[in-house]
């Protein structure tokens, strides 16, 4: 992944760009896993770091990484797949290239502002220049009008791409769907006194991000990919996603619902959101069944040769199917009814979903993609996995599974005795905190958390080997 | 590939329900969007004003409803004294800002939304322990009580996670209170439900007391 840099196979500068995301992303991954041990071990023994690198910044970095990562691979693999759908180089390459570097720089210098400055003092120019403190989109407001900037940038590439060149159904998903999820942006940047206000808008970009456009964008880059790995048919992919995208909108757009049970809203958001969001399954059982379906009818097709020409990436892409199910749509029905969620809003049962979902439905296929970034720019035909693809696969499921049980027990034991059974104030949840039970799922959480890590390691080593390694072999 | 004859594989009327279905749901959201900003703005049915920091706030069952709604009582002295629409307003604001400045959201939860390292917050106005955290803190009243809590949290350890000093000045820590006093009044349906129900036979040595 690395040697790529200067010397590759790819023909498109937009597909070298795609790269470079990728790299930063993965470096932004590594960031965010670090993070998440530091606050793990937090849990354990809160005197840790306790007044230098308190729980509150280990854990806003631990998110924004992970918001971060998962943004950069995406623009990556948008760049990537770009010549490919649409057959011709992005217009403004110059100008991407520009923003990629714009971007990666305001990124550092708000990541070093977190780390090192951490706090201000309560006034305005704290949330324009230091961080904003509002959970996921902490980024300060100077980073909030230049991220704007760098995607307009984005945009333009993408869109003026898609109009000059192929227009595939693909790509008609994928800039539709773009439009929305840049726009939503917008709606996370403006400060209010009124904190029921300051969550309504808050969710539009949180929820209509990750339980609505973010899932488009999912469905677009397994439509891709399996065209891409398996010689998937097109007719049949570009249905699918046209499915796939009425159902995710129609369930996640109004599913948006299932946050406005507590927060000063009304109560008519209770039935509209346990309703749409008890639908949000759905469409994930079809996305899965769609994979394997496509997966086993191109398995065999070909005569001897065989149908997967990444090994690692569908791979990912089979694990993204399951994990997206499981941890977006299981886990997320879990605690979705109003009548449960009343007891389960805002404790680990939150944290167990999100671990899961996070990875299931996004870190999966994201990692799919740099995988098949690594195929592209070393020109090989067929990638197998290696030993170190196999470790990496198996350490991450298998660790952020871990956590995602810890997290689930802990959230039980939290949801009972802190919730039904004290109330939910400070001693009710200090008393729950304290007991065995949510010790050990906390010292099992972070073992999973650095299970999670080493396959982590294995996954940067095999990204960076393993295009070599597979023209060696072929 | 042949013309599709069925309507379940034709690209087109999956293409064309998805727009619809889309766009149906947008509208609906829009529309509700409305209503709920009607509702939820300052000073209307749900969210109360900021002056509602002059009045005694509890938090009741209500039979009609199912659950806990806020009641807003007689007017009470907040830091000594009654506060004029524009100086609550102020002071409200200076308490957001700071909630934002100090990241609180990244250990505690605010509407049950946040961190899940420290209490929800969303009624910690009401929390019966701020009656035992008056004489630790050497304060007369509960506003002074929160205050001086939060200027050196790490001075009164209850549990072995503490809070760390944030730097947050007398002024602040005053707009903060306002902030959390707010919040409790916010008409929440019910969340959290049965707030601190456990507390006294907590506090009397029940099951689960140390």
């Amino acid at each position: 992944m690395l040697t790529s840099i200067k010397n590759n196979n790819l023909q498109f500068e937009s597909q070298k760009l795609g790269l470079m995301y990728f790299r930063v992303a993965l470096i932004l991954f590594g960031a965010q896993l670090l993070m998440g041990l530091i606050a793990a071990i937090q849990f354990m023994y809160p005197e840790f770091l306790y007044g230098l690198f308190d729980f509150s910044v280990a854990r806003m970095v631990h998110i924004n990484a992970l918001v971060v990562w998962m943004l950069y691979a995406m623009i990556g693999a948008v760049y990537y797949m770009l010549p490919d759908e649409t057959g011709i180089e992005a217009v403004g390459i110059g100008l991407g290239k520009l923003a990629f570097w714009v971007l990666t720089a305001a990124v550092t210098v708000v990541v070093l502002v977190y780390i090192f400055i951490q706090i201000g003092p309560g006034k305005e120019s704290t949330i324009w220049f230091i961080n904003e403190g509002r959970e996921y989109i902490e980024a300060p407001r100077w980073a909030d009008i230049g991220i704007v900037v760098v995607v307009l940038i984005f945009y333009y590439n993408v869109f003026f791409t898609f109009m000059k060149g192929k227009k595939t159904g693909v790509m008609t998903v994928m800039v539709a769907n773009l439009l929305a999820l840049a726009g939503l942006y917008l709606a996370g940047m403006f400060f209010t006194d009124n904190i029921s206000m300051d969550q309504y808008w808050w969710w539009w970009v949180i929820h209509l991000w990750v339980e609505a456009t973010w899932e488009v964008f999912v469905g677009t880059l397994a439509a891709y990919a399996l065209i891409k790995i398996i010689d998937a048919k097109r007719e049949i992919v570009e249905m699918w996603l046209w499915i796939e995208v009425l159902m995710l909108f129609g369930s996640g757009i109004l599913g948006l619902g299932h946050h406005y049970f507590w927060i000063g809203t009304p109560e008519y958001w209770w039935e509209i959101g346990a309703l749409f969001s008890a639908l949000e399954p759905v469409p994930l059982v079809a996305m899965f069944v769609h994979v394997l379906y496509d997966w086993g009818k191109e398995q065999g097709a070909h005569g001897d040769r065989p149908a997967i020409k990444n090994g690692p990436a569908m791979a990912w892409i089979v694990t993204n199917a399951f994990g997206n199910f499981l941890g977006a749509g299981i886990w997320g029905f879990f605690h979705t009814l109003p009548q449960v969620n009343i007891y389960t809003h805002g404790t680990q049962f939150t944290a167990a979903h999100g671990h899961l979902a996070f990875f299931g439905a996004y870190a999966t296929i994201l990692i799919g993609m740099m995988y098949l970034g690594v195929q592209g720019a070393y020109g090989v035909e067929r990638m197998k996995a290696t030993f170190k693809s196999k470790m990496a696969i198996f350490l991450i499921t298998f660790g952020v599974l871990g956590m995602t049980v810890a997290l689930t027990i802990a959230g039980y034991e939290q949801v009972l005795v802190e919730r039904a059974e004290l109330g939910g104030g400070w001693d009710a949840f200090f008393t729950a905190q304290a007991l065995p039970w949510m010790k050990q799922a906390m010292t099992w959480r972070t073992i999973m958390g650095v299970v999670t890590f080493i396959g982590f390691v294995y996954l940067v080593l095999d990204l960076l080997t393993i295009g070599k390694e597979s023209q060696k072999n072929s | 590939m042949a013309k599709s004859h069925s309507v379940w594989t034709s690209i087109r009327f999956w293409r064309q329900s998805a727009a619809w279905v889309t766009g149906f749901a947008v509208v609906l959201l829009i529309l509700l969007t409305f209503d709920t900003m009607r509702q939820i703005k300052m000073g209307g049915k749900r969210v109360p004003s900021p002056s509602v920091i002059n009045n005694h706030i509890d938090y009741k069952y209500s039979k009609k409803r199912g659950h806990e709604v806020p009641v807003i009582g007689d007017k009470e002295p907040f830091f000594g004294k009654q506060w004029s629409d524009e100086e609550a307003a102020a002071l409200l604001h200076k308490g957001k800002l700071t909630s934002q400045a100090k990241n609180c959201m990244n250990c505690h939860t605010l509407l049950g939304n946040g961190a899940y390292y420290a209490p929800d917050l969303t009624k910690a106005w009401l929390d019966p322990k701020w009656k035992q955290m008056m004489p630790m803190v050497g304060a007369k009243t509960k506003e002074e009580a929160i205050a001086k809590f939060l200027q050196h949290p790490e001075m009164y350890p209850t549990h072995e996670r503490r809070m760390p000093n944030l730097k947050i000045t007398p002024d602040e820590a005053k707009a903060l209170v306002a902030f959390l006093k707010h919040m409790s009044a916010i008409d929440t349906n019910g969340f959290p439900r049965g707030f601190s129900k456990g507390v006294k036979e907590f506090e009397a040595g029940g099951t689960y007391a140390h």
